[in-house]
């Protein structure tokens, strides 16, 4: 049957059903109910009300209550809500109903997606925790990441940027790894997304609207995430979105409208201020490059920026509900603070999980799409405002370099190494781009029959973006007047591929009073990037010479293959095993070390089922947990570092013999025995909840193990076609701490107040770092700084936490001025080098924690989110480079401004490496504080929900730098991150 | 129970059908080329080939950077050029550096550590070299050629290319010799993965590489057959002459009698000089040049990088200077101490043509290293032609001037200093003719003989072969490198100068090679 006829012949079964059931309803009556909470008489929203032994059904409004026609008195109404006991009664007579329903007992068959199906809440034995659409962040969110910020122990958001549309840095636990990816899985509705960028789309997952999403769930521990072994070391992040519900079509349209300001800058120099110092120290020559104006270049280049966010979403059941659906569309149109910069996202998701066969084959079918445009505002504008002579105007009287003021050579030609104006850059630029990205799958879940309790389950996705566009620069544009501008299109394609297949077959087994859970399947997944290679293009569209690509695309990729088995035994409701085990095989390396094994084991006891606790009311819910896991780790940049190869030189490196010119083949360093780095991690854990779970939490610890650290490490000269090679080599250690604790301190008709908190300490350590151990090592240099060429302040130093600040230590005057080049002799040898270096501090926190309150009376809530992480510290590249009378007076031939430091420091030139620069950068930020009133039925069936918003509203932090919250830890000109003011409305009908 | 043996069955099935599939977990790079594919051609052979010259030219695959060859510094300066330009200039009289880059300072300061990045990325960079070359010197091993079916007249330029490819190890190798004295040592025999070359000393490295040196004359080209840009039996030759120059240095041995050998050698061979000094490290110095024996090629368009000779010349021009004199863009950063002006009779030229130097507002005192106007600037490299012409890069960044790794000029102060340090086989006289041939080209009237002495000589090489690279060797063979007797502006870090320490005369083996390979000594005092 093709698919055409197969439509068309549901088609006129719809149609026909449609009339049939409304010949039945002609028979039958309407019936009304209002749903609350048997606990405190609250609306029960949502709540599914069918009509048993058929697929009619509807949901309760906001305010609990439905509206339903049955066909005769003997109808049974099935009234069912999450966390809520099924209640089911008979209509008879009455025609009007109050129906209380109770809290599940101790939320006994809650029941929590994990990887490859869902498993009970109560035998849960890893670290897992969910975050559901309630409990998001509220406010102006457009990327999914920050509805969770701050919510969850354990897990750092940190938003790289205050860019429109830039992602954030999402570490759980801090990290397994050095140079692999420490970033977490994401699976999105069984989906493992790809989470690497794309061209012209600053973070993947902005191409996802935060509103269709429904919950997160986030596997921390091996145990928890082991069933995604190959690449669970950094831990999982579930998203499942929203999804169909039968009933009545509902709507729900919500409108934001928000401002951002630049509420920070760097503190620099005044022009009065530049003056006065090239006055003093400047020589004659410098003297006379000083100009008259006084121009505030930070205040040139930003702007309050204005936004909106439109989401209608439909949810509901086609053909008489047998199909549930939820179609949504959403808009966002937002201007980034840096002027010329623009963000617009559309998206649109379809869900519809209907079942066959009297339900025995459910299938799930999601479908997201988006489209981005970008406009890039040149980011460089921001490091440039800061350092350009404010003695100098915006414009100049020529045509020249688009008008604007620039520094320029004796032969009129831009300056080769000055900063370039700040506003020109903006202007000159266009970078604009179009991403296109769609998730999805296909999943049937069928019911075997003959065996009960067994099922199978197929799930088929995708998730394809495109990126593609164009960087343009004006000929006339100082930066690239050489070259005469740029015009440059750009154009990438990411392909993911997934089939998962798996068995699962659960059953209670009485007479031993035992319930089993078992998983077996397999999966493959194949990632493909595409990208076209494209000459490099003047503004007028000529080719720079010898820039024709060699290849005109490439289309790299890596798959794996995997094998995996779950076992989840319960006895007695109060001892729960958990066994995972997974194979996986990887395309990263070579036959011989592709697969790698991945068990775990973990035991959870519910400690108040047990005779002694039964009893004692207090304690609702008492659970210890221990598990045992190891993961694998293969996500780094490398996809065939194990293959010897050689590579073709480009157009403009090559080689002249004689008057010929020959590209070159260089062979590649290559490591033969590359293998599968592997994290083993012990967790334990105590969830406790007293008096109905008014007060409920977790403590958490655990000791993570990472081996055969997958490390750029320098290897023995000579022995390979590099000096630096790409290999298992190290191990890492992490030990942690979380607690978790959720109070509802009032609990009334009208008021509810929440407190929720969560605090994290975790310390990575580095403890083997090189193929032969060598103390004497003083460790990798990572983190580089601007300022020089190729200078680091960072180590990777064995013993010391990952990207430890590596640094001279700075000596004090009497009135505790730093003196100048005057550092700590450390290893009293007489000499100050670099033997005196030492590591103080990391960029990473050693204790963060999330503080969330929300408070409902009657119908206005009040909320907020609080962040904040102690014990990290940053390095303050803006005052290093720009804080030295060198950067204002330079033997270079221009001026420049300087931050506002040089006047504590007075220093002449840089001294990148003292640790004066390196502060505490310990904060507390208020992320978010919300504020919604409930404005009831505005209209017939119209409900209304007003919101506001402050993003960002403050930070308290020691340290004086724009933002304490850097990603990395070194401090050089970011994009700052706004403050957000939003008015929302939110309609359902 | 039946149907559950079909379930399993099935289940197996379909293990067995993935199993299939395991072999889409072989996957190959895309635009690359398998090493079996390289070597079916004499042409493959010649790409790898200019990949082992380009690899002392360039800093990596992509022109200009991008795809680096020597990770842990700086691509821009991890070139061969620019590296051994500072470590053989900036640590001596003849130049000095306006920047802060990491430990590039330390050359004046002459307090270099194992962990200076400079030092580290010349070491890794000449390791690199022979690492590439015992690549090709495997690959080309004549069985294996004939092995994969290449014979006749492609057979025989491969045995070429091999030879030429030895020629570039052992020079490499020289450079490990003179600076870093007791490096890892690896041939063609050791495999390709993460294992502990041993460690050499002077001694056996000297050996070394004369007996390679030796062992290719017959496989070279003879002297000036070569394309140009490869080396032949001349440039084997010059290497020789230099090593046994220099050969009471690293073996405590005279080899004065071989240095004047094969520096004969090459000045009789046919070269001769070019008839302007001042066009020698031009645009187009690569054209009607009859002194240049091995050079290393650059082009402004197709053999790009931000080292080389784009480094000697963007980097020597900064201040007030005319940009269009040197037909690039200026970075400002190296100059020279009055050191080398006073060698002449005057800066600008007269009576020495060879004194080319900026004078205008820079000062001939250095009161700020960190002043490009303190020092005088020196305008040796010029991208610009004999004819008044600019270079080929229209965006007036990168160069095309060749840098002479040998020419006939150094040959003849060679075998004159040989001479006039006991060398047999040679004479004063010819060492003379030579020697005012060097002065007739710059102008300067001929020297009667019995004129010169062996100071006369370092003397002259610094007029000559100034900025080329050879200072830090020459003062050392000189015994004036760290003395406190021989001193310039900013010697050891101090304004007047200063002596420091022997161990000095050495660069140090870089820290992170040290840990790394535990068969490996650091020098002592390091």
């Amino acid at each position: 049957m093709t698919l055409h006829r197969l439509l068309a012949r549901a088609g006129a079964m719809a149609l026909m059903l449609m009339v049939l059931a409304m010949n039945v309803f002609a028979q039958g009556k309407t019936v009304t109910g209002k749903v609350t909470d048997s606990k405190d008489g609250t609306p029960v929203a949502n709540a599914s009300v069918t009509i048993k032994g058929t697929s009619r059904g509807t949901t309760t409004d906001a305010g609990g209550n439905f509206r339903i026609a049955v066909d005769n008195n003997n109808a049974v109404l099935v009234i069912s809500s999450v966390g809520f006991t099924e209640y089911e009664l008979t209509v008879g007579a009455q025609t009007d109903f109050a129906i209380t329903l109770a809290a599940a007992q101790g939320t006994l068959n809650e029941v929590v997606v994990v990887g490859y199906g869902t498993q009970r809440k109560r035998d849960l034995s890893g670290a897992v925790a969910t975050v559901s659409s309630k409990d998001f962040v509220k406010g102006a969110i457009q990327t999914p990441e920050q509805l969770i910020a701050g919510k969850v122990a354990g897990v750092q958001i940190t938003p790289n940027s205050g860019a429109p549309g830039s992602g954030s840095r999402i570490r759980i636990r801090g990290g397994a790894s050095l140079n692999a990816s420490n970033d977490p899985l994401i699976v999105i509705d069984g989906v493992p997304v790809d989470n690497g960028g794309i061209s012209g789309a600053t973070n993947p997952l902005n191409l996802i609207n935060p509103n269709d999403i429904e919950t997160f769930t986030i596997l921390k521990d091996p145990s928890a995430a082991a069933i995604y072994g190959s690449r669970a070391s950094n831990g999982v992040i579930l998203i499942t979105t929203k999804k169909g519900k039968k009933g009545k079509t509902r709507f729900n349209f919500s409108a934001q409208g928000f401002v951002q300001t630049p509420h920070k800058l760097v503190d620099v120099l005044t022009a009065d201020e530049v003056r006065s110092i090239v006055n003093v120290k400047g020589t004659p020559a410098q003297v006379a490059l000083l100009g008259k104006e006084s121009t505030d270049w930070q205040d040139q280049i930003f702007r309050n920026a204005f936004a909106q966010d439109f989401n209608l979403s439909a949810t509901g059941a086609f053909a008489n509900g047998k199909w549930p659906f939820r179609i949504s569309g959403g808009y966002l149109n937002q201007d980034g603070i840096l002027k010329t910069g623009n963000f617009q996202r559309m998206t649109g998701a379809l869900n519809l999980s209907p079942g066959f066969f009297n339900n025995k084959l459910k299938v799930d079918l999601n479908l997201k799409g988006s489209r981005t445009t970008n406009f890039f505002a040149n980011e460089g504008a921001i490091g440039n405002a800061v350092t350009f002579d404010p003695t100098k105007p915006v414009n100049s009287n020529s045509a020249r370099y688009g008008g604007y003021w620039e520094w320029t050579d004796p032969d009129g030609l831009p300056t080769q190494l000055s900063n370039r104006n700040p506003v020109g850059l903006l202007y000159n630029r266009d970078n604009t781009s179009e991403v296109y990205r769609s998730i999805g799958n296909i999943q049937f879940d069928y019911q075997l029959p003959f065996v009960k309790g067994l099922r199978a389950n197929l799930n088929l996705g995708y998730d394809v973006s495109k990126g593609s566009g164009t960087n343009i620069v004006s000929d006339s544009a100082a930066d690239t007047y050489r070259r005469k501008g740029i015009y440059n299109p750009y154009h990438q394609e990411r392909t993911n591929k997934l089939m998962d297949f798996y068995f699962n077959y659960a059953s209670n087994i009485r007479a031993v009073n035992s319930r089993i859970d078992v998983t077996a399947g397999t999966g493959y997944q194949d990632f493909e990037f595409y990208s076209f290679n494209n000459p490099d293009r003047r503004y007028n569209g000529d080719i720079v010479p010898e820039s024709e690509p060699n290849f005109i695309s490439q289309a790299p990729g890596y798959t794996l293959i995997s094998y995996y088995g779950r076992l989840v035994y319960s006895l007695a409701n109060k001892y729960t095993l958990t066994a995972n085990a997974r194979t996986d095989g990887s395309s990263r390396f070579s036959k011989s070390t592709r697969w790698g094994f991945f068990p775990s084991v973990a035991v959870a006891w519910q400690i108040n089922e047990e005779n002694f606790l039964k009893d004692v009311k207090v304690i609702s819910n008492l659970k210890f947990r221990v598990g045992y896991g190891v993961t694998g780790q293969q996500d780094f940049p490398e996809l065939y570092g194990y293959i010897p190869v050689y590579e073709l030189a480009n157009n403009q490196a090559q080689y002249q013999f004689g008057n010929s010119f020959v590209n070159m083949l260089r062979p590649s360093a290559y490591d033969a025995t590359l293998r599968w780095e592997t994290t083993t991690n012990i967790n334990a854990a105590i969830d406790f909840g007293f008096v109905d779970n008014r007060i409920s939490g977790t403590v958490e610890g655990f000791v993570r193990k990472t081996k055969d650290l997958l490390s750029v490490v320098p290897i023995p000269a000579g022995s390979n076609f590099t000096n630096q090679l790409f290999t298992n080599v190290g191990n890492i250690e992490s030990k942690g701490l979380e607690v978790t604790i959720n109070a509802v301190p009032v609990k009334s008709k009208n008021i509810e107040w929440e407190i929720g908190a969560n605090f994290t300490y975790v310390v990575p350590e580095i403890t083997k770092l090189l193929v032969n151990e060598d103390p004497n090592f003083t460790g990798l240099a990572v983190g580089g700084i601007s300022g020089g060429t190729g200078n680091t302040i960072q180590r990777h130093i064995v013993g010391e936490r990952p990207a430890s600040f590596y640094v001279y230590k700075q000596i004090y005057d009497a009135n505790n001025k730093p003196i100048e080049g005057l550092y700590e002799d450390l290893n009293r040898d007489g000499i100050i080098n670099e033997k005196d270096l030492y590591i103080y501090q990391s960029p990473e926190a050693r204790y963060f924690l999330g503080v969330s309150s929300n408070i409902t009376i009657d119908r206005f809530t009040a909320g907020f989110v609080m962040r904040g992480s102690i014990g990290n510290y940053a390095y303050s590249n803006v005052n290093a480079n720009m804080g030295v009378l060198r950067q204002i007076v330079n033997p270079l031939g221009f001026l420049a401004n300087g931050s506002k430091d040089y006047l504590n420091t007075g220093f002449v030139n840089n001294q990148y490496f003292s640790d004066y620069y390196v502060q505490n950068a310990s904060f507390l930020r208020m992320d978010n504080i919300n504020f919604g009133y409930d404005a009831g039925e505005v209209a017939k069936n119209v409900r209304l929900r007003i919101t506001a918003n402050i993003q960002n509203v403050f930070v308290l932090s020691k340290y004086k730098g724009v933002d304490a919250e850097i990603v990395g830890g070194i401090d050089n000109t970011i994009y700052p991150r706004p403050r957000t003011y939003v008015l929302g409305l939110n309609f359902d009908f | 129970m039946k149907r559950i043996s079909v379930y399993i069955s099935s289940l197996l099935l379909g293990v067995v059908l993935l199993t299939g599939c395991h072999k889409q977990l072989d996957r190959t790079e895309p635009n690359t080329l398998p090493s079996g594919n390289v070597y079916t051609s004499e042409a493959g052979y010649l790409q790898v080939l200019a990949k082992v010259y380009g690899s002392m030219a360039l800093t990596g695959n992509q022109g200009p950077a991008g795809n680096g060859d020597v990770a842990g510094i700086d691509e821009g300066t991890s070139d061969f050029l620019r590296l051994f330009w500072k470590a053989q200039e900036l640590s001596t009289d003849e130049a000095v550096v306006a920047w802060n880059d990491p430990g590039i300072q330390d050359f004046h300061n002459m307090n270099w550590s194992s962990s200076n990045p400079m030092t580290k990325g010349l070491y890794y960079r000449c390791t690199y070299i022979v690492t590439l070359c015992n690549e090709f010197i495997r690959e080309s091993e004549p069985g294996k050629v004939s092995g994969r079916g290449i014979t006749g007249t492609a057979a025989d330029n491969i045995k070429r290319m091999r030879a030429e490819t030895r020629f570039v190890r052992a020079f490499a190798y020289w450079v490990l010799l003179d600076l870093y004295g007791k490096p890892g040592f690896t041939t063609e025999n050791d495999p390709i993965g993460k294992f502990n070359p041993k460690q050499t000393n002077r001694a056996e490295l000297f050996t070394y590489i004369e007996g390679e040196l030796k062992a290719i004359e017959a496989d070279l080209s003879n002297a000036r057959t070569a394309d140009y840009g490869r080396a032949d039996k001349a440039a084997a030759w010059s290497l020789l002459a230099r090593l046994y120059l220099n050969a009471k240095v690293y073996i405590d041995t005279d080899k004065y009698t071989e240095a004047i050998t094969y520096s004969k050698r090459v000045i009789d061979a046919g070269y001769g000089l070019l008839s302007d000094y001042r066009w020698l490290c031009m645009a187009d110095n690569n054209v009607s040049n009859p002194e240049f024996i091995w050079t290393l090629n650059y082009d402004g368009v197709k053999s790009k990088n931000w080292g080389g000779t784009t480094f000697l010349v963007n980097a020597s021009v900064g201040g007030d200077m005319d940009r269009t004199v040197s037909g690039l863009t200026g970075w400002g950063g190296i100059r020279t101490t009055r050191r080398l002006p006073d060698l002449f009779p005057d800066v600008n030229g007269n009576g020495d043509k060879r004194a080319q130097f900026a004078t205008g507002t820079q000062n001939i005192e250095i009161n700020n290293v960190s002043e490009f106007k303190d020092g005088l600037a020196v305008i040796k490299f010029r991208n610009r032609t004999r004819s008044g012409g600019f270079g080929v890069d229209p965006e007036k960044t990168f160069s095309d001037i060749d840098f002479p790794v040998f020419r006939l000029a150094e040959m003849y102060l060679i075998y004159a200093e040989a001479v006039k340090r006991g060398g047999t086989g040679g004479a004063d006289a010819q060492a003379l003719i030579y020697l005012n041939a060097l002065r007739s080209r710059a102008q300067v009237t001929a020297a009667p003989l019995g004129f010169y002495t062996v100071d006369y000589i370092i003397d002259e090489r610094a007029r000559e072969l100034h900025w080329e690279g050879f200072r830090r060797t020459d003062l050392i063979r000189f015994n004036r490198f760290v003395e406190d007797t021989y001193l310039w502006p900013w010697k050891g870090g101090v304004k007047s100068g200063t002596g420091v320490s022997a161990v000095r005369k050495l660069y140090p083996i870089p820290d992170s090679e040290i840990a790394a390979n535990p068969n490996l000594v650091q020098h002592t005092g390091y």
